[in-house]
């Protein structure tokens, strides 16, 4: 359940603090909710990986559906990852899920007793 | 707390987002995680297919409200209740759909673009500065200054693409931008100078060859000289037709006193030169026919010039209505107005002048501080401009122009001369010093007769341009117009001694007197970059000249009657290669089929079948082009060659005209490095026989036929670092030298039909679309029509049509 509730938490928060500020927001909280939300390292890691890795997928895959696939074709090109804008947003998901993953597990470990 | 563990996850974090908040290298310049995040990055310029363009803006630069209607092309027609608003909002929507391209284009045109590309750009910067391009915008800028309404017109456009660029947040920024990871400037009216400027380069700026002439004549006779560059073709067919008779000229110049020794036999190989010439086909076609030879009665008037393609387009089209105007047609982000157009009364269209309106003077520093030179006998100050280039990633370049009573120094030791250092090399030319030719364009889109039409372009200075006109009324004609210096015989040919001031240019030919025409009595006229007049008109006009495109067109309209708008779009469509027409007879008459290989006899049997047309498909045009190149390099490269820099070659239709004379063209057929003397027979059967080789290697690879061979593709204007941003691969046919002058990726940028009757039917189409965000639908969807030679039907929106079908989207602007 906690898990869920990171996870959750994280994706809404980082989701309407990325409409006012940089990208790496994602990492901030990743790091609060984590701190906030005590679990274990793994648990941790996951639910902030997750909870970013399912928006961004989420948010590329709608915005390249209603684009018909015309940037990412042409972004996976110019990138050399091929013409498939699945695995260009699969990318994207990856990225911001391992920051944000990554800021959670350092946050458990504030909590973690030794 | 557990530290260590803390530590270590804290450190993968902070060095996660570090690598992803900055740029890997050249490759990837852009910082992956804001590109890569779906709130900031490139998903954000991925527009839905279904987006919806209204909106309502509010903006308290605005006199009053005002309306743009979006058709389903996403061409707007503006609505504006003065002119003020008119071109601020002209300046808001180039800036919404084409922001990128304006600012490349004029930081390139300042000699910026290192700060973008990095040091690669360097010595390109150098050029632009060292040419005076900010030193030509910053004094026509001047000009403007002096004139309020004018002012205030380019003010209005300024304001209007800043207001715009304020709007910008980080996910709402161009693509281009975030790749290349920089943030737009603030516009200012100097930056529309500079973009007419860069069109001024463009177009005559690459017109002379005053460096390359000068080491010519250092191995060519002048006899040679001018026969194998001639100033007037055999088969010129001008733009004034032929018999026209000119008045006679008002000239006051003197010869300089040592013109033939200190000029005219003085000539010696110049290691100095240019490192970045505009494409020598930055040409176009423009033809008008009057009511007499069309279908309907009225006027056709049609225009395609010939640019770099480029995606975005170099055009952006466009309606731009106000109580003082209603014109239709191309304009240029970057400048208000319509460029090419027409309007309910006229219709215009522009083809390039090609005239030579630059020179080079040597100059004498007194030492390498480039302080002084010697100038009417004494030593004269210049005036320096300490040239600082910003290079992204490194620190910045400087350069040192010295301004002299000619110009700016543009190559010394510094710059291009590095190793013999000897050609200190002052440039003069006419957009250095124009009035506001801006504003012939907003007087034009406003002409409701010839007269008019006149009145608006007799200050247009620079460059220098064919400026093709119809009326309703049923008027046609074609005027010159530019301003153009009244040369001596041979002046500006070659460097000049810059010594004292008897080389500078004496006066301007009178503007009257510029090449025109007025409803002749073949009811046509037409302009494709050849010499405007035949050897009567009475000034010494040089120029880089194009003639076979013209005598093309002149083929074609001279034998067609009740000519309907269809055949005016087959026309500017047409593949027909005039000139290997000529020239193949010619290859045929002196071939010895017997020496040929078998390879070679069976192109020469293709050959023989060609019917001339260079259509996308076609196998004559690939092989003609093998054996003409091959032909050309046999004949000329071992004379040519022994200047040791690079020269023009005689062009293809002076190599015609001369083999018809003379099979030797004047000796050059023989090869000077064997001891026998070759023969045009020898040459044309060896250089099939060479190109034969090549062909079948194109063939085994599947390249023969033309459009395979070429491969014609529009790039991203940041070319091929951008691949999957371009058109590639597009199966079209046409060449440089056919009235279709498409070439790699340089061809008609714009095609344009008008006619003027009752009701102006008008018809169009660009290799591009009218939004530059490679993102949206719009941004290549109008490529294949071109492609197809397909034209869409230009909509003059009338007012109480607002709740026409063809209305998609509407923009509000409120003044608040």
């Amino acid at each position: 359940m906690k898990f869920f509730i990171s996870l959750l938490s994280i994706a809404i928060l980082s989701f309407i603090v990325g409409l006012y500020t940089s990208w790496w927001s994602v990492a901030v909280v990743a790091f609060v909710v984590s701190l906030c939300v005590v679990q274990s390292p793994g648990s941790s890691f996951w639910s902030g990986f997750m909870g970013v890795f399912l928006l961004w997928l989420i948010i590329a895959l709608l915005i390249n559906a209603a684009n018909g696939g015309i940037l990412a074709n042409r972004i996976g090109g110019m990138l050399g990852v091929g013409q498939s804008p699945v695995l260009l947003a699969f990318i994207t998901a990856l990225a911001g899920g391992l920051v944000a993953g990554f800021a959670a597990l350092t946050a458990s470990y504030i909590r973690k007793k030794v | 707390m557990r530290l260590l563990p803390f530590c270590f996850s804290l450190l993968i974090t902070v060095l996660l987002i570090f690598i992803l908040d900055q740029p890997i290298g050249t490759k990837v310049p852009m910082p992956l995680g804001s590109f890569l995040s779906p709130q900031t990055g490139f998903w954000q310029n991925a527009e839905d297919t279904a987006y919806n363009y209204s909106v309502d803006i509010q903006q308290s630069d605005l006199k009053g409200n005002a309306k743009v209607y979006f058709d389903e092309r996403l061409v707007p027609h503006v609505f504006a209740e003065n002119d003020e608003d008119l071109y601020f909002i002209q300046g808001y929507l180039h800036a919404k759909f084409r922001l990128f391209q304006m600012d490349l284009q004029t930081k390139a045109a300042e000699g910026r673009a290192s700060e973008i590309a990095g040091p690669v750009a360097v010595n390109y910067d150098k050029e632009q500065r060292r040419l005076g391009m900010k030193f030509a915008a910053e004094n026509t800028l001047q000009v403007v200054e002096q004139n309020p309404d004018a002012l205030a017109r380019y003010t209005s456009y300024t304001k209007g693409i800043n207001a715009y660029i304020n709007t910008l947040t980080e996910s709402s920024l161009p693509l281009e931008y975030k790749i290349l990871n920089f943030k737009p400037e603030q516009w200012t009216n100097l930056r529309t100078m500079l973009l007419l400027k860069m069109m001024a380069k463009m177009l005559s700026s690459g017109t002379e060859h005053d460096l390359e002439n000068t080491s010519l004549r250092a191995i060519l006779t002048s006899e040679q000289f001018n026969l194998l560059y001639p100033q007037v073709p055999d088969s010129l067919l001008p733009i004034v037709p032929k018999g026209t008779v000119f008045p006679k000229p008002m000239h006051d110049y003197k010869l300089p006193a040592n013109v033939d020794s200190a000029y005219f036999h003085n000539q010696r190989i110049v290691a100095a030169q240019t490192r970045y010439r505009e494409d020598k086909d930055n040409g176009s076609n423009n033809w008008v026919v009057a009511g007499s030879k069309t279908a309907s009665g009225a006027p056709i008037l049609c225009n395609d010039p010939h640019l770099e393609l480029s995606l975005p387009s170099i055009w952006y089209e466009m309606q731009l209505t106000s109580p003082t105007s209603n014109v239709y047609g191309a304009s240029l982000p970057g400048s208000p107005f319509v460029i090419i157009g027409f309007n309910d009364s006229i219709a215009w269209g522009v083809t390039n002048a090609q005239r030579d309106v630059k020179d080079y003077y040597t100059i004498r520093f007194k030492d390498d501080s480039k302080k002084e030179y010697w100038f009417n006998n004494a030593w004269k100050p210049t005036q320096q401009r300490i040239e600082e280039i910003k290079v992204k990633g490194q620190a910045p370049v400087f350069d040192t122009v010295a301004y002299t009573l000619f110009g700016p120094v543009i190559y010394d030791g510094a710059y291009t001369d590095t190793i013999t250092r000897q050609d200190a090399l002052a440039v003069k030319w006419m957009a250095h010093h124009t009035g506001d030719d801006g504003s012939a364009f907003y007087k034009l889109n406003r002409a409701g007769n010839y007269n008019e039409y006149v009145s608006a372009i007799k200050d247009f200075e620079c460059p220098g341009q064919n400026f093709v006109f119809a009326s309703r009324s049923g008027d046609i004609a074609i005027w010159q117009q530019g301003k153009f210096p009244d040369r001596w015989q041979g002046q500006g040919q070659y460097i000049m001694p810059g010594q004292d001031s008897s080389y500078l240019w004496q006066g301007y030919i009178p503007q009257s007197e510029n090449p025109h025409a007025f409803n002749p009595e073949r009811g046509f006229l037409e302009s494709a970059n050849q010499r405007p007049v035949d050897g009567t008109y009475p000034y010494f006009i040089p120029g880089t000249y194009i003639t076979p495109r013209a005598n093309a067109i002149e083929h074609f309209l001279s034998r067609m009657n009740g000519i309907s708008v269809q055949n005016m779009m087959e026309l500017q469509n047409n593949n027909y290669n005039i000139l290997a027409s000529q020239m193949i007879p010619i290859f045929l008459h002196h071939i010895n089929e017997a020496a040929l290989t078998a390879g070679a006899r069976t192109y020469l049997n293709t050959v023989k079948q060609w019917d001339f047309e260079a259509g996308p498909y076609s196998v004559g045009q690939t092989i003609y082009q093998f054996w003409l190149d091959s032909l050309q390099r046999n004949i000329w490269s071992d004379e040519l060659g022994k200047t040791g820099v690079k020269v023009p070659v005689p062009e293809e239709q002076t190599l015609m005209e001369l083999l018809i004379t003379d099979s030797t063209a004047l000796g050059f057929v023989d090869n000077k490095n064997t001891p026998q003397v070759e023969t045009l027979r020898d040459l044309v059967t060896a250089s099939l026989n060479g190109a034969a080789v090549k062909l079948a290697q194109s063939e085994k690879e599947g390249r023969l036929e033309w459009a395979k061979f070429k491969e014609p593709a529009i790039y991203h204007l940041l070319k091929a670092n951008l691949p999957s941003f371009a058109r590639t691969h597009l199966p079209v046919g046409g060449a440089g030298s056919v009235i279709n002058a498409i070439k790699k990726s340089h061809g008609p940028s714009w095609r344009m039909i008008v006619q003027m009757s009752g009701t102006i039917e008008a018809y169009g189409v660009y290799p591009g679309g009218q939004s530059g965000n490679p993102g949206s639908r719009f941004y290549d969807n109008a490529v294949d029509s071109w492609v197809q030679g397909k034209y869409y039907q230009l909509w003059m929106m009338q007012k109480g049509q607002e709740g026409d079908g063809r209305v998609k989207w509407t923009m509000s602007f409120i003044k608040g």
